[in-house]
C-alpha cells in the first residue's frame, strides 16, 4: 500500500455544502484552513482516521475533490487591539467595508481582510518604562481610540512575561513594535487570541452592580447586573431586535459589542445609519464611537454565523481586560443553535433533541459563562453582560434552545405575541418574567435612587399580579359588578400598565427614562393609590374616583424632557380633585 | 464539454449516484440523456473521489442505469435579458411561450452572493397599494420583504393581483416592473393570474416563471432562484423597481423536505430539514436596496399555512426571517370581507421609517398606534359579549365594539378594483376613530386630534364655508 505522506498540505476528498472532507492533512482540532484554489477560510470540526472534515465559511460552490487544503496551524483567532471601535465585521472578523472596496456590493469568496486596519497609525504613550517587570494581561500603555473611548489600555498578551528592556513613544501602526522583553518577545499594539478559549482574569466578583438601561420594566422590575446574563425569549414580532437595539443605545456599558447572528440585512443597515447619529446620554458622542458591530446575516454561511458568536464575546472580553464594563448582544442565539444543529447534521453526528445536538446545553452554558464582573489580570475590574434572544419556533418556550438557556441566565424578559399585538411595547410579559438579580441589587438601588425603591418595586407588583388574578373575575361578569375597591385597583393597575410600563422606543424623549424619572413615576402611580382610597373612605363615588381629572396630564408627563413640573402639577390637580387638599 | 459517465449505481427518489468520475465540482450543472434520447438537468449536492450524488430537478421517472450523466463544469445559470420582460418561462427558465429562445446579455448565477449589509441602503419609501389594511395599519416599503400568511381557499391570489396592480410609488412616475415565480399552483390559479397580467397590460413589464402542480417537484428548488436571478438583474442593471410575487411558499419548502427525506438526513422540527432557515433566508434576503444603485427588489413571497397555522415551521421560519407579515383570516373571509386582512397578527417592521410627515401624513405614526390598540379592545370585548351579553357592557365598551365592527366592514373591507389613496385611508380611519368617546384618543397628541377629527373638522370646514358664503 502506498504511505501517505501527511503534511500541512491535504487534499480535497470529499464536498457536501458547508462541509468539506479533506486527506492527507495533519490537523488539530479547530485549526483554520484554506480550501481549494480559492482559499475559503474554514476550521476542523472532527478527525476521523485519515479524514479530516472540515466546516468552511464561505459557499463551497464550484469546489472539487483534488484540490488543495493548506492548514494555516492556528484556531480561529481574532486581532485585538485600537481600531476595533466604530467598526462592522462578519463572523470572522473581515471588516464588511473592506470586503465591500474588494467585492462590491455582494460579498465574493476567498477574500482575506485583516480585522484592523494595518495603515492607520495610533499615538502611543507608554504607562510603563524600561527596566519594569510585566505580566500577562498588564496594561503598557494607552492609545486614545475614539472620543468616548479615549483610553484604549495596550496590553501584554495573557500569555506573555518579561522585563522590558525597550519601549517607545510615538505613532504606531498596529504592527510596528512598541516594546521588547528581555526574553526577546516584541510587543506590538495587537495580538490575537484564540476565540474558542476564554481569557484568563483573576477572580470573579458578585454581580452589585445594576446595568442601567433606561428602559422602565428592565431597570424597575426586572433588573440586569454588570457582568449578569440575561434572555429574551419572544416569537417573531414581539420586539426582541428593538428591545436589543434599545439596550444598545442606552445600557450605561462603556463598550457595547452587537452580534447579528443570522437576522436580517436590512436591521443591521438600520443599526449602521442610526448609530452614528445618536448621542451618548452621558457625553454627547455618537454611540457609534463604543460599539463593535459583527453581522452575519442570515443569508451569509451559516459556518461563520456558528463562529461569530465567539468572535464577539472574545472582543467584548479584551475590553473588560482594560477594566471596561462591556455589553453585548447576541440576536439571535437560536440561528446560533440552529448554525449547530446545521454543521452537526452535516457530520452525521447523533442528534439530541428536536434534531439538536447532544451538546447543545453545554456549549450555550460556555458561552453565558463568559459573562462575569472580574478583577482582571491588570488589577481593574471589568465585567462582560450578555444579553441572548431567543428566537423559539411558534413562540413555544419549550423549545430546547429557550429551555437551555433559562437554565443557565439569570434574567428572564418574556416577550409576549399578545402584548404586542395591542402595541404595548416593550411587549414584556410582567407576569412570566423574572430576575435573580432584584434582590442583590436592591441595596444599591435604595442607596442611589431612593430608599423605597425595592418597597415601591414589590407594591407594583402585588397590583399587576393582583389584577391578573381579578381579569379572570372581570371577563365574566364585567368591571362595574366589582366591589369598588377592587375597581380602584384595576384602574391603578391599568396606570402601571399603561403609563409606566409602555416605553416609547421612538419617542425622542421617552427613549431613555432615567433611574430618578422611573422612580418618580412609579412613586406617583402610588399616590395616587393612596389617595383614591382616601377618596373611597371619604365617600367619593367610585365612577368619579376612577375617572379623575389629571391623569392625563399625568400620563403625558413622560413625554418631557422636563417631566418634574408637568407631574407635580398633574399629581396637585389629582389630589385636588380626590381628597380637595 | 465535460466527460459523459454511465457509471450510475443507485436511483432513489429525486437522487441519482454515480461512482468513478473525474473530480467534479460542487453545485456543478448535470445533464443526464436517458436512452430515448431526452435529457434531464441536474445539480450536484454532494461530491467526492469516488462518488457524486446528483438532485434531477426535472425529476428520476423513466430512469435507469444505463443513462449517460454529463457534467458540464459550469453551475446553474439564467440566460438574463432585458428582452425577459413579457416572457413566460417554465420554473427552470426556458421560454414555453412559443417565442424565441432568449439572448442572453448575461447568464448570472441564480445562486446569489449575500449582499454585503455595509452596502445596504435601509428601505424608507413608501409605496401606495391602495389596500387600507396595508397602506394604513402595516405599510409596505420599496426593497421590503412582505409576505402573505394565507390558508388554503383564501384569495390570497386576489390580494397579490390587486397589490400588483395598484402598487405605486407616489410623486413618481416610475412603474413596477414584476417578477412572478410560481411553484407548484395549479393550472387554474396560473391561469387568472396570466389573464389578469394580460387584461391590465401587465404582462409587458413582467417576467413570468411557472413551475405548476404538475411539473417536478424538484425544480422548485430553483424556480425563486431564477426569479431572483431576473430580479436582480433588471434592478442593478437596468434600473427597475421590481415587485417579486412568489407563490406559493409551501409548496418550495415541500420539495425541499422532498429532497432533504432522499439523503437521508437529521430532519428538524415536522420532517423539514434543520437548514431550512438558513436556505430561506437565501432566497427572502435578496430583497433590498443598494446604495449608488436605483433599481430596488420588493419581495411578497405567498404561503399557505398548513391547517391555517401560524406556529407551522414554515410560516415560522419565513416570519422570522422576512420583515413583517399579511396575515389573512378565513374568520373574516367567512363574513363577507375582502381583503381578509387579520391586522392583529400582521406586521411591518419597516413601516415606521416609512410613514409620517413627506412619506404619507404626519398623524399616521399616531393615528397608527390608536387604530390597533381600539380595535384590539373592541375584539377583546367580543368574547365579553359572548358570555355576559351586550346589555351588561357600559357604553364606552359598547363604542369600542361598534368601531371594531365598523373597522372590519368599512374599513378592512374593499372592493377588488378599489384604489384607495392614503389620505382616504387615514381619513377613513379618523372617521372611525370618532365612534369613541374623544377623551380615549390618548395616543395621539391634542395637535393632529384638532387637525384631524371630523368633530373639528366639520367645525372648520362649516366655519370655512360661513366666511366664504359671508365674502
Amino acid at each position: 500500500m502506498e504511505v501517505k505522506t501527511v503534511g500541512s498540505v491535504g487534499e480535497i476528498y470529499r464536498i457536501s455544502g458547508p462541509l468539506v472532507v479533506a486527506e492527507g492533512l495533519k490537523a488539530k482540532m479547530y485549526d483554520v484552513c484554506k480550501v481549494g484554489e480559492e482559499g475559503l477560510m474554514g476550521e476542523v470540526v472532527s478527525i476521523r482516521g485519515d479524514k479530516v472534515l472540515i466546516q468552511v465559511y464561505e459557499d463551497t460552490s464550484g469546489v472539487r475533490p483534488g484540490e488543495k487544503v493548506v492548514n494555516t496551524g492556528m484556531p480561529l483567532s481574532v486581532e485585538l487591539g485600537p481600531g476595533m471601535l466604530g467598526t462592522i465585521y462578519d463572523g470572522v472578523q473581515r471588516p464588511l467595508p473592506a470586503l465591500k472596496e474588494v467585492s462590491g456590493d455582494f460579498i465574493g469568496r476567498g477574500i482575506e481582510a485583516p480585522g484592523l486596519d494595518r495603515k492607520k497609525k495610533w499615538a502611543f504613550k507608554p504607562t510603563v518604562k524600561k527596566g519594569d517587570k510585566v505580566k500577562g494581561g498588564e496594561i503598557i500603555g494607552v492609545v486614545k481610540e475614539t472620543e468616548l473611548i479615549s483610553e484604549h489600555r495596550i496590553l501584554v498578551p495573557p500569555n506573555v512575561s518579561g522585563t522590558i528592556t525597550e519601549i517607545y513613544e510615538g505613532d504606531f501602526t498596529v504592527e510596528d513594535t512598541i516594546a521588547v522583553l528581555d526574553n526577546g518577545v516584541e510587543l506590538k499594539l495587537y495580538h490575537k487570541w484564540p476565540v474558542r478559549i476564554p481569557r484568563p482574569y483573576v477572580e470573579k466578583l458578585p454581580p452589585e452592580i445594576p446595568l442601567i438601561t433606561g428602559q422602565r420594566i428592565l431597570d424597575t422590575f426586572f433588573p440586569v447586573a454588570k457582568g449578569g446574563t440575561a434572555a429574551i425569549p419572544g416569537p417573531f414580532g414581539s420586539g426582541k431586535t428593538v428591545t436589543q437595539h434599545q439596550l444598545a443605545k442606552w445600557a450605561d456599558a462603556q463598550i457595547i459589542v452587537y452580534i447579528g447572528c443570522g437576522e436580517r440585512g436590512n436591521e443591521m443597515t438600520e443599526v449602521l445609519e442610526e448609530f452614528p447619529e445618536l448621542k451618548d446620554p452621558r457625553t454627547g458622542r455618537p454611540l457609534m464611537e463604543r460599539t463593535v458591530l459583527i453581522a452575519n446575516t442570515s443569508n451569509m454561511p451559516v459556518a461563520a454565523r456558528e463562529a461569530s458568536v465567539y468572535t464577539g464575546i472574545t472582543i467584548a472580553e479584551y475590553f473588560r481586560d482594560m477594566g471596561y464594563d462591556v455589553a453585548i448582544q447576541a440576536d439571535s442565539t437560536s440561528r446560533w443553535a440552529e448554525a449547530m444543529r446545521e454543521i452537526s447534521g452535516r457530520l452525521e453526528e447523533m442528534p439530541g433533541e428536536e434534531g439538536y445536538p447532544a451538546y447543545l446545553a453545554s456549549r450555550l452554558a460556555e458561552f453565558y459563562e463568559r459573562a462575569g464582573r472580574v478583577k482582571t489580570l491588570s488589577g481593574h475590574i471589568g465585567s462582560v453582560t450578555v444579553v441572548g434572544a431567543v428566537s423559539p419556533p411558534g413562540g413555544d418556550f419549550s423549545e430546547p434552545v429557550t429551555q437551555n438557556t433559562l437554565r443557565i441566565v439569570k434574567v428572564f424578559w418574556a416577550l409576549d405575541a399578545k402584548l404586542a399585538a395591542r402595541r404595548h411595547f416593550p411587549a414584556i410579559n410582567w407576569l412570566q418574567s423574572y430576575s435573580l438579580y432584584a434582590e442583590i441589587l436592591r441595596p444599591w438601588f435604595e442607596k442611589n435612587v431612593a430608599p423605597d425603591w425595592g418597597e415601591l418595586r414589590n407594591w407594583a407588583m402585588e397590583v399587576l399580579q393582583e389584577e391578573a388574578n381579578l381579569q379572570e373575575i372581570v371577563q365574566l361578569v364585567g368591571s362595574d359588578a366589582l366591589p369598588d375597591a377592587q375597581r380602584i385597583l384595576l384602574e391603578i393597575a391599568r396606570m402601571i400598565r399603561e403609563v409606566f410600563l409602555i416605553q416609547y422606543a421612538y419617542d425622542p424623549v421617552d427613549t431613555y427614562c432615567p433611574l430618578e424619572k422611573q422612580y418618580d413615576m412609579l412613586k406617583g402611580i402610588k399616590m395616587i393609590n393612596d389617595w383614591m382610597f382616601k377618596a373611597l373612605e371619604m365617600g367619593k363615588p367610585v365612577e368619579e374616583i376612577i375617572n379623575v381629572p389629571g391623569k392625563e396630564k399625568f400620563a403625558r408627563a413622560k413625554f418631557e424632557e422636563n417631566y418634574k413640573p408637568v407631574m407635580e402639577e398633574a399629581l396637585a390637580e389629582i389630589r385636588k380633585n380626590l381628597i380637595g387638599e | 464539454m465535460g466527460k459523459e459517465y454511465k457509471t450510475i449505481t443507485d436511483i432513489a427518489g429525486p437522487l441519482v449516484f454515480l461512482e468513478k468520475t473525474e473530480p467534479v465540482a460542487y453545485g456543478e450543472l448535470v445533464t443526464i440523456t436517458l436512452p430515448d434520447g431526452t435529457t434531464r438537468r441536474g445539480q450536484v449536492l454532494d461530491t467526492a473521489k469516488d462518488f457524486v450524488v446528483v438532485q434531477v430537478f426535472e425529476g428520476t421517472r423513466g430512469l435507469d442505469k444505463s443513462c449517460s450523466v454529463r457534467f458540464t463544469g459550469d453551475v446553474v445559470k439564467l440566460n438574463c435579458s432585458k428582452d425577459m420582460l413579457g416572457r413566460i418561462l417554465s420554473g427552470s427558465g426556458e421560454p414555453i411561450d412559443g417565442g424565441p429562445k432568449i439572448v442572453p446579455e448575461e447568464r448570472r448565477e441564480i445562486v446569489g452572493a449575500a449582499i454585503n449589509p455595509y452596502a445596504r441602503q435601509y428601505p424608507r419609501e413608501f409605496i401606495q397599494t391602495g389596500i387600507s389594511a396595508i397602506d394604513g395599519m402595516n405599510t409596505l416599503v420599496r426593497g421590503q420583504k412582505l409576505p402573505i400568511f394565507s390558508g388554503s381557499g383564501l384569495p390570497h391570489n386576489d390580494i397579490a393581483l390587486q397589490i400588483a396592480r395598484q402598487a405605486k410609488v407616489r410623486g413618481t412616475e416610475e412603474e413596477f416592473a414584476i417578477v412572478f415565480a410560481a411553484m407548484g399552483i395549479t393550472y387554474e390559479e396560473a391561469h387568472q393570474f396570466m389573464k389578469e397580467f394580460e387584461r391590465t397590460g401587465a404582462l409587458e413589464r413582467a417576467v413570468v416563471f411557472l413551475n405548476l402542480a404538475s411539473d417536478p417537484a424538484i425544480e422548485r428548488l430553483i424556480t425563486p432562484r431564477m426569479a431572483l436571478t431576473a430580479a436582480e438583474f433588471l434592478a442593478y442593471e437596468y434600473d427597475y423597481h421590481i415587485l417579486v410575487i412568489l407563490t406559493d411558499m409551501t409548496n418550495y419548502c415541500e420539495a425541499l423536505r422532498e429532497i432533504s427525506a432522499a439523503r437521508e438526513e437529521v430532519p428538524g422540527r415536522r420532517g423539514y430539514p434543520g437548514y431550512m432557515y438558513t436556505d430561506l433566508a437565501t432566497i427572502y434576503e435578496r430583497a433590498g436596496r443598494i446604495r449608488g444603485r436605483k433599481g430596488t427588489i420588493t419581495q411578497m413571497p405567498i404561503l399557505t399555512m398548513p391547517g391555517d397555522d401560524i406556529t407551522h415551521p414554515i410560516p415560522d421560519l419565513t416570519g422570522y426571517i422576512t420583515e413583517g407579515q399579511i396575515v389573512l383570516s378565513r374568520e373574516l373571509h367567512a363574513k363577507g370581507i375582502y381583503p381578509p386582512i387579520d391586522v392583529l397578527p400582521s406586521l411591518s417592521r419597516l413601516m415606521k421609517e416609512g410613514i409620517g410627515k413627506g412619506m404619507t401624513r404626519e398623524d399616521h405614526k399616531e393615528w397608527n398606534d390608536q387604530m390597533y390598540a381600539a380595535y384590539a379592545e373592541g375584539v377583546d370585548l367580543r368574547g365579553l359579549v359572548a358570555i355576559v351579553g351586550e346589555e351588561a357592557l357600559s357604553e364606552r365598551d359598547r363604542r369600542y365594539l361598534k368601531f371594531a365592527d365598523e373597522f372590519e366592514r368599512r374599513f378592512v373591507n374593499q372592493g377588488k378594483y378599489e384604489d384607495r389613496d392614503i389620505e382616504y385611508t387615514l381619513d377613513l380611519g379618523w372617521e372611525l376613530l370618532s365612534i369613541l368617546p374623544e377623551e380615549e384618543l390618548t395616543k395621539i397628541r391634542r395637535e393632529y386630534i384638532e387637525k384631524y377629527h371630523p368633530k373639528y373638522r366639520k367645525k372648520a370646514e362649516g366655519e370655512a364655508g360661513k366666511a366664504e358664503a359671508a365674502a
